[in-house]
């Protein structure tokens, strides 16, 4: 039991002192008839050189970006890590340590939320940010719960359908039983046209959720929808890629009111979904509407500068069913790489990453749109990721043989949420990728075509 | 010695030219950017974000960091947090590329390793839970109980039953009610008795038709196992509701008893508590859930299932709640989880419940003739005493003793919760601390009960800092830095 000091003789002096018999004495709450009679179904105990062979076995047995090229995305990215988030994440005060509770033993936690806060505002354009919620997805839906008491409006919210369908999924079920009304509404032409969104909008509705660049890339008209959604007197959600703020326009400058995204880019591995940070950020005077902890400046009684969470009283332990949700702790350790990979990036490392990405995902996409039966979707300005059409029923066996093959995980397949994309995928290209990769990828999907038309 | 000039905060420390990381030169051609995008889509600028060379990124952090107490470094009994040692081995292999560098929407067949591990997880938590299902997605204990909760709500809907109401004790955490009322649910508080167990009379005056779930911790916030919970299953099941488990506690019961033999119909664990997740600095957690089989159908899409050897994901569930968050959940957290219950197998696990409780009593019995604990002799992993009568005597109260407790070098016990106990103290110190340590912990409380009340007032005064303003910064929120206006 490596992780056990008690000894035997320890556990008699400690029986002793408590005054009881045996160890299984001091279960004596628990009604005989409610115990367990027999061990658990579970495998055997494995040592620390058993386990590490095992789980190197099933590590080996899954495909990761160390052993293939990923051109994966559609909300989780393969972006560079430096090894400076690596190594300050993992001491053991930060990722050992919980929530602020005591202020004074946790005023690393506490200035690492606050400088994060800001980094959040100076990267969005926003007035506050909180000190981070669970992912992307469930902070879109806290935003457009937030909007509901905000406008005091309980008939309609709006999502774009070009908002990422599992997004879109979260939503669905976080309003299932709260008796407002969801409209989603099209984007046949690979974006939100500001006449459809005016269309949808009345006078009931309390929020609409844009992303920016939406889902298949592609960018939004933002500043227009901004103001068709405020001449309807709703608020206007924005969710976007934190790595594209290097370049485009900061959401704060075109009119949102509420901003969230999937901080996973941001100095954190892909770790199949999880764990990520929750980014949520606002207009100031949103703030006491806003889930989750939030750390704020202060004195201690020698008037030194110091941090706290503050602003509690939204919060579940303190408001209990009236509180603004029910989220309890934040993401502590991925808003420090958060913190950490944009400390080390600057202004200028975030504009270079997101400029590389741009210029690769183009020269990708010019050359995939290139291979004889491939076509670009959507003639609509992009980012980082582009939908590209392959001939009738021919998504699966290209992915397929392009990863068989060649190790590369060429695309994400839209069928699964937009069954008139059932041709399609997605094609994403970060920093990371190089120009021979990428002509690597053209060759395979043009090999691949050739093969099986 | 503290190094105050690197732990001025990033802005501070800025400076416009410096940078941390450099990227390769573009090997795609360059053309203009207004090419590529609209000039109407660009910033004319970068985000002001502040500028530093690495070393002093690093110092930056690495001061930071020593102005924490965690559990690496100290004795960390924070009541109901379940803060043991976090194994180094766990983070080692979460960070295997297999586990850590793996793309959610990869194909299944690139997948088999870890789906193996995570279906492997699934049959772990059923068999620990005593029941049938589990879902992995929920990233959190707080929406593990949400996801639940809405299971339920499409359960009662399959058959053509409403019930708008949910039961939780009034000793509970606050995140069950608030769950409650984000499923659309009213949530209906029940008492305690002076024990700390639920009132049984007041369960039957509020249970009814329009109970859909009563939400129970158990073992409870106090420490104690309920041993009425049996009954409490039976009235509940009688008038057609579920029983929730706040699985906040599993830690005592590991291999001891199982939800499911005791009546829950559906529980979360917080993998970051029980199996040694680590905290992270508040997250990020896991809140996996486990159910009976008449529920799952309705669990969050995917799960993990197994077909002849093969892993696969099941997104073909028509009766699922569809999903409370993107991708498939925390997985790094879960890798953690199935390294730790790995390590154990059945023998170990059941130890850690027994140490816990032993570890828990032991600190009782040392700490009962210093503070009253009002749930009397006996707890399981964890015990609640009250500063109450310290209050009235002497005028310290429970966050006196928090404070100066660190100046003891221990992080002191949560405060002030649960709130059926005036001026309390949530004492859990886990099975992976020394008898010395709580021996030690107990001789530090004594000395400080022995302390003056001014000085107690005082503390904490070894700290980085003392007391801070709280008033103030609710009262004027400064949220963010930002610069001074440039006169």
């Amino acid at each position: 039991m490596p992780y056990l000091a008690n000894t035997a003789e320890d556990q008699q002096a400690m029986l002793m002192a408590i005054g009881a018999g045996s160890l299984d004495e001091l279960f004596a709450q628990v009604p005989a008839e409610l115990r367990l009679q027999r061990s658990l179904n579970l495998p055997p105990a494995l040592t620390e050189l058993e386990l590490t062979q095992h789980l190197g076995e099933l590590s080996a047995r899954t495909a990761s970006t160390a052993d293939k090229v990923c051109f994966l995305g559609a909300g989780s990215y393969d972006h560079f890590i430096p090894a400076v988030v690596d190594a300050i994440a993992s001491r053991g005060e930060f990722y050992t340590s919980y929530t602020p509770y005591q202020p004074e033993a946790s005023q690393g936690n506490l200035q690492a939320f606050f400088e994060y806060q800001t980094l959040i505002t100076q990267l969005t354009g926003m007035d506050v940010s909180n000190a981070s919620l669970y992912d992307g997805a469930s902070a879109a839906a806290e935003a457009m719960l937030m909007t509901l008491t905000a406008t005091k409006r309980y008939g309609r919210l709006i999502v774009a359908r070009s908002v990422h369908p599992e997004y879109r999924q979260v939503l669905d079920t976080y309003l299932e039983h709260l008796g407002i009304e969801l409209v989603t509404v099209g984007t046949p032409g690979g974006t939100l046209a500001p006449a459809d969104l005016a269309a949808a909008l009345n006078n009931e509705t309390a929020g609409v959720l844009v992303q920016q660049p939406n889902f298949f890339g592609c960018l939004e008209e933002m500043a227009e929808l901004a103001e068709v959604t405020h001449r309807a007197g709703a608020l206007f959600v924005v969710a976007v890629d934190p790595i594209s703020l290097g370049l485009l326009r900061r959401p704060g400058d075109y009119g949102a009111d509420i901003v969230v995204a999937e901080g996973q880019s941001l100095g954190s591995p892909m770790s199949f979904g999880g764990p990520y940070l929750g980014i949520m950020a606002c207009r100031e005077e949103f703030v006491r509407r806003m889930p989750g902890r939030i750390t704020g400046q202060t004195v201690d009684r020698h008037g030194r500068r110091c941090w706290v969470l503050t602003l509690q009283t939204r919060e579940q332990h303190i408001r209990r069913e009236k509180a603004t949700s029910n989220i309890c702790t934040n993401q502590g350790l991925f808003a420090l790489r958060a913190c950490i990979y944009l400390a080390t990036l600057g202004p200028q490392g975030l504009r270079e990453v997101a400029e590389l990405s741009l210029r690769k995902a183009h020269y990708a996409a010019d050359r995939l749109a290139a291979v004889d039966g491939l076509s670009l979707e959507f003639d609509r300005p992009y980012f980082k990721e582009f939908v590209v059409r392959a001939p009738r029923g021919l998504v699966e066996p290209l992915l397929e043989r392009a990863y068989r093959d060649d190790g590369l995980l060429a695309g994400v397949p839209l069928g699964r949420w937009y069954p008139e994309l059932a041709d399609c995928f997605l094609v994403t290209v970060t920093e990371k990728r190089t120009r021979g990769e990428i002509d690597r990828l053209a060759e395979s999907l043009s090999h691949i075509a050739a093969l099986v038309r | 010695m503290r190094n105050t000039r690197s732990t001025q905060l990033l802005f501070e420390l800025s400076k416009p030219g410096r940078r941390g990381v450099c990227f390769p030169a573009a090997d795609v051609p360059t053309q203009p950017l207004e090419r590529l995008l609209p000039k109407s889509a660009l910033a004319d600028a970068p985000p002001p974000l502040p500028e530093l060379a690495e070393p002093e990124v690093v110092r930056h952090f690495t001061n930071l960091s020593t102005l924490n107490m965690s559990v690496d470094t100290h004795f960390y009994p924070l009541g109901s947090c379940t803060m043991k040692y976090n194994p180094k081995r766990n983070e080692r292999l979460a960070a295997l590329p297999g586990m850590a560098h793996v793309h959610p929407y990869q194909p299944d067949e690139s997948l088999q390793g870890l789906l193996a591990l995570l279906f492997g997880l699934q049959q772990y938590l059923a068999e620990i839970a005593g029941l049938d299902a589990v879902s992995l997605q929920p990233a959190a204990g707080a929406q593990g109980e949400l996801t639940a909760l809405l299971v339920a709500v499409a359960y009662f809907k399959d058959r053509g039953e409403r019930r708008p109401h949910v039961l939780v004790p009034d000793s509970a955490h606050g995140t069950n009610p608030a769950s409650a009322a984000m499923a659309g649910f009213e949530s209906i508080t029940v008492r305690s008795t002076p024990a700390g167990l639920v009132d049984l009379d007041d369960l039957r005056a509020k249970l009814d038709d329009q109970t859909a779930v009563f939400m129970i911790t158990n073992p409870n916030t106090l420490g104690m196992f309920d041993a009425q919970i049996r009954e409490i299953a039976d009235l509940v099941h009688k008038a057609g509701g579920l029983i929730y488990l706040d699985g906040a506690n599993m830690n005592a019961i590991l291999g001891i008893a199982r939800p499911g033999d005791f009546g829950a119909d559906m529980m979360h664990f917080n993998p970051h508590k029980t199996f040694s997740g680590p905290h992270g600095g508040g997250g990020p957690g896991a809140g996996p859930i486990a159910v009976r089989a008449k529920l799952a159908p309705y669990l969050p899409v995917p799960v993990v299932v197994e077909r002849d050897g093969h892993y696969a994901l099941d997104y073909e569930r028509p009766k699922s709640i569809g999903r409370v968050r993107s991708f498939f959940g925390n997985t790094g957290v879960l890798v953690r989880a199935y390294a730790y219950i790995r390590t154990h197998g059945p023998d170990g696990l059941r130890r850690i419940a027994e140490n816990a409780v032993l570890n828990a009593n032991y600190l009782l019995s040392q700490v009962k003739g210093l503070l009253p604990v009002p749930q009397g002799d006996r707890c399981m992993h964890e015990f609640v005493a009250t500063a109450a009568r310290l209050k009235q005597e002497k005028g310290a109260t429970a966050m006196d003793l928090a404070k100066r407790l660190l100046d003891y070098g221990f992080h002191a016990p949560t405060v002030y919760f649960p709130l059926t106990v005036r001026e309390s103290l949530m004492i859990e110190p886990t099975e992976t601390e020394s008898k010395e340590t709580l021996d030690a912990f107990a001789a530090a409380l004594a000395q400080i009960l022995s302390e003056p009340a001014a000085a107690l007032h005082d503390a904490p005064l070894t700290t980085p800092i003392s007391r801070p303003d709280e008033v103030r910064a609710a009262r004027q929120p400064v949220l963010r830095w930002q610069p001074e206006p440039v006169e």
